[in-house]
């Protein structure tokens, strides 16, 4: 169909048989624009249902994307689906009896487990330790201060920002350093929003449950794409108004599960394993407590305790294969004590698939039955306008209009009419977001995508040809003689 | 041979069980160059004879040779091709498409065979030209007057170069004076050679053509009846100025 390009080349030109019938298109649909300006009212109220099905559909897939992001932002923060961790367990009813043997989870586990699980790719044991820092002449109980190896930075997704991580030397030394989430700076130091700098308390010390620590390093400070854009919109106001109101801070403590992955991060201490084990014997005093019962320490020289491991899998395919071949290991090294569980970050991923899926079909839905509405209103106005038009058809044929031409140029209206929605629909598509947005913030701002605008688009154009057709074959079969006579 | 043959015509019509015989074996031929008209009474039938004619109806039975040309047995889609290229009509109400320019609506029928723009507008100025009408281009209908409006009407008919023109009525809805003028442009285009077919029930307006066919009850009377073929002098009405030729 490249006969529009003859349009304007005049009539000298022979023209094939489907150049003219493509440039008699446009004819049609500048006929089909004269008559929706002529009744610009009434094809702009008919247009409205099209231009809020569209809007709708485009803001709906815009919000879900925004929340699909968010979430996937989320878990690769914590490590992504190849992470699994192996926590202490109660029990299970039938081996209860064997509770004073259960040694927990260990060093001896670690090592077997680099030995006999090669679908593990990287070991990161943790050993928990419940302090309470001090410095500065303030106190603070970080969420997660465990003790790791250095290979914790990678394991989960961690950059520190400034200084180091502390290596293999500190960890065999036991040297009293640790690496500091931002919101331990924040907590004692005080926050770059509240001092209006950044402070950096690198080579500061700093007293875990009374013992002095050397600050050597410090994280970046983790958030959502979204909380970032809000930090520096507030920022941004803040600087331009004198009176910092502030107060909407949500850059640190950011709702729901992806807020909370990024929270958790911010409130990370690393230490040495070696430093935990050595100076707090951490792991016997944890597992002693959550162990129930055991009141036997592991023994000072033994088999450090841990609070739990953190595995990565060489890939998710082989997730329960890997899970499969760690639990072999476990199992002899527990001698068949059951006193371990795994976790994986699986279940997560699947509700952010159904949530995705759920959200998507009930938007749709409601889109879709929109646009349907729209589409009934088109054919409405449509059967409206040629009924006053009976005559109007009756003369066209009577200079030589076929069946077809009449039926082409009522279904060219409808599209022209469909068209023209759905493109001030994907207009007010940006709009609606806006307003959502404004009336709901979320922690994900809204993605719309170039796909979501070509598929409302699309309906629209579809819903214009099926509105057509019934008016179309009504029109296109009047009878000439009964339609001019038509008053 | 001749432009149109119709052969034993005709054309039925049920209502119920009644049959309704619109037209009754009717023969008929019309030469080109042939200025005629076709009287009759309301309800005679003439205005089926013109839209068989006019390619607008289909016979139920008959044949009709339009320009050597078979057509009583064409589709639909046929009929309006012939419409379009060979046919023009103009109408007692003029039928011009009131959101159009004159121009656009003397344009219509060169749309419909896919004539390019340029040649589009030099002809329908030049029927325009042929009509008068030639500097009411860019009104629309409503402007006009109509003896204005039929001209334009009467361009349409033309501008196709069609080898037969129907004007049904063409001077009913105009007062006498202008009723007169365009029956003088209709006697001129005559002069011009084209095939003109008048319908009419005015005897007056019929006198104007040199043949007359009159159709009284769907059949086409064998004695003319003088005073409704506008033959009889004596006028039936209140004193109508003979139409000089």
């Amino acid at each position: 169909m490249n006969g529009r390009l003859v349009i304007g080349s005049g009539g000298t030109l022979p023209l094939p048989e489907i150049e003219i019938s493509s440039f008699q298109l446009w004819i049609t649909v500048q006929t089909g624009l004269r008559e929706i300006w002529a009744h610009k009212f009434r094809s702009l109220l008919t247009m409205l249902g099209i231009i809020l099905g569209v809007s709708s559909l485009v803001a709906m897939s815009a919000l879900v994307a925004g929340m699909e992001k968010g979430a996937k932002e989320a878990l690769i923060a914590i490590g992504g689906l190849e992470k699994v961790r192996v926590e202490a367990q109660d029990l299970p009813v039938e081996q209860r009896y064997l509770s004073d043997q259960a040694v927990g989870i260990t060093m001896n586990d670690v090592m077997a487990l680099k030995q006999s699980a090669p679908l593990v790719t990287r070991i990161s044991p943790e050993m928990r330790l419940p302090a309470v820092f001090s410095a500065n002449g303030k106190r603070f109980r970080p969420w997660n201060s465990v003790g790791v190896w250095p290979v914790a930075v990678e394991m989960n997704e961690h950059v520190v920002q400034y200084g180091r991580m502390f290596n293999q030397l500190d960890d065999e030394m036991a040297r009293s350093v640790c690496v500091i989430g931002t919101d331990t700076r924040d907590e004692l130091w005080g926050s770059p929003e509240k001092t209006g700098q950044e402070i950096i308390p690198v080579g500061q010390t700093v007293f875990i449950n009374g013992l002095p620590f050397t600050i050597i390093g410090m994280f970046q400070h983790y958030e959502s794409e979204s909380d970032r854009k809000a930090r520096e919109l507030a920022k941004a106001q803040a600087a331009s108004k004198k009176n910092g109101a502030v107060a909407r801070n949500r850059g640190w403590g950011g709702r729901g599960r992806g807020g909370g992955a990024f929270a958790f991060k911010n409130r990370t201490v690393y230490l040495p394993l070696n430093t935990v084990w050595m100076k707090f014997r951490s792991g016997a005093t944890y597992a002693a407590l959550t162990a129930g019962g055991s009141t036997a320490p592991a023994g000072a020289t033994g088999d450090p305790r841990l609070s739990g491991l953190e595995l990565k899998i060489s890939s998710v395919d082989l997730l329960p294969e890997a899970l499969q071949q760690i639990r072999n290991v476990l199992m002899s090294t527990h001698k068949g004590i059951e006193d371990f569980t795994f976790r994986t970050q699986e279940d997560w991923a699947e509700q952010i698939k159904t949530f995705v899926h759920n959200a998507r079909l009930s938007g749709g839905l409601i889109a879709g039955i929109s646009l349907l509405v729209g589409g009934i209103g088109i054919m409405n106005i449509m059967l409206a306008s040629i009924s006053e038009r009976v005559r109007e058809i009756g003369i066209r044929k009577s200079v030589g209009a076929a069946t077809s031409d009449i039926f082409v140029q009522i279904i060219v209206e409808s599209v022209v009419i469909a068209i023209l929605g759905g493109l001030a629909g994907l207009l007010t598509s940006f709009g609606l977001i806006q307003m959502i947005s404004s009336f709901s913030p979320t922690d994900n701002a809204p993605i719309v995508t170039v796909t979501a605008l070509g598929i409302a688009f699309g309906f629209s154009v579809i819903i214009g040809v099926l509105a057509g057709i019934f008016p179309a074959i009504k029109a296109a079969k009047l009878n000439p003689i009964q339609a001019l006579r038509y008053e | 041979m001749s432009l149109v043959e119709l052969r034993n015509v005709s054309k039925i019509y049920r209502l119920g069980d009644e049959e309704i015989r619109a037209l009754d074996d009717i023969t008929l031929d019309i030469e080109a160059g042939e200025f005629i008209s076709i009287i009759g009474p309301s309800g005679s039938g003439k205005s089926t004879l013109m839209h068989i004619l006019g390619c607008l109806d289909s016979p139920t039975k008959g044949t009709i040779k339009l320009d050597e040309v078979m057509i009583q047995d064409a589709s639909t889609r046929e009929l309006a091709a012939i419409r379009n290229r060979k046919i023009g009509f103009v109408f007692q109400f003029f039928n011009l498409l009131p959101k159009l320019s004159v121009m656009q609506n003397v344009e219509l029928p060169m749309i419909y065979s896919g004539i390019p723009g340029r040649e589009r507008r030099e002809r329908s100025m030049a029927a325009l030209e042929a009509v008068g009408m030639a500097n009411r281009a860019k009104h629309r209908p409503s402007q006009l007057s109509g003896g204005q409006q039929q001209r334009a009407a009467i361009a349409r008919a033309l501008v196709h170069t069609p080898r037969i023109v129907f004007a049904d009525e063409p001077t009913g809805n105009l007062d006498s004076h202008t009723g007169e003028a365009i029956l003088q442009l209709f006697r001129k285009l005559s002069q011009e050679g084209r095939t003109i077919v008048l319908v009419t029930h005015d005897p007056e307006i019929a006198a104007v053509t040199p043949r007359r066919i009159e159709i009284r009850d769907g059949k086409i009377a064998v004695k003319l009846d003088l005073a409704l073929a506008g033959l009889d002098r004596r006028p039936a009405v209140a004193a109508p100025a003979p139409l000089t030729p």
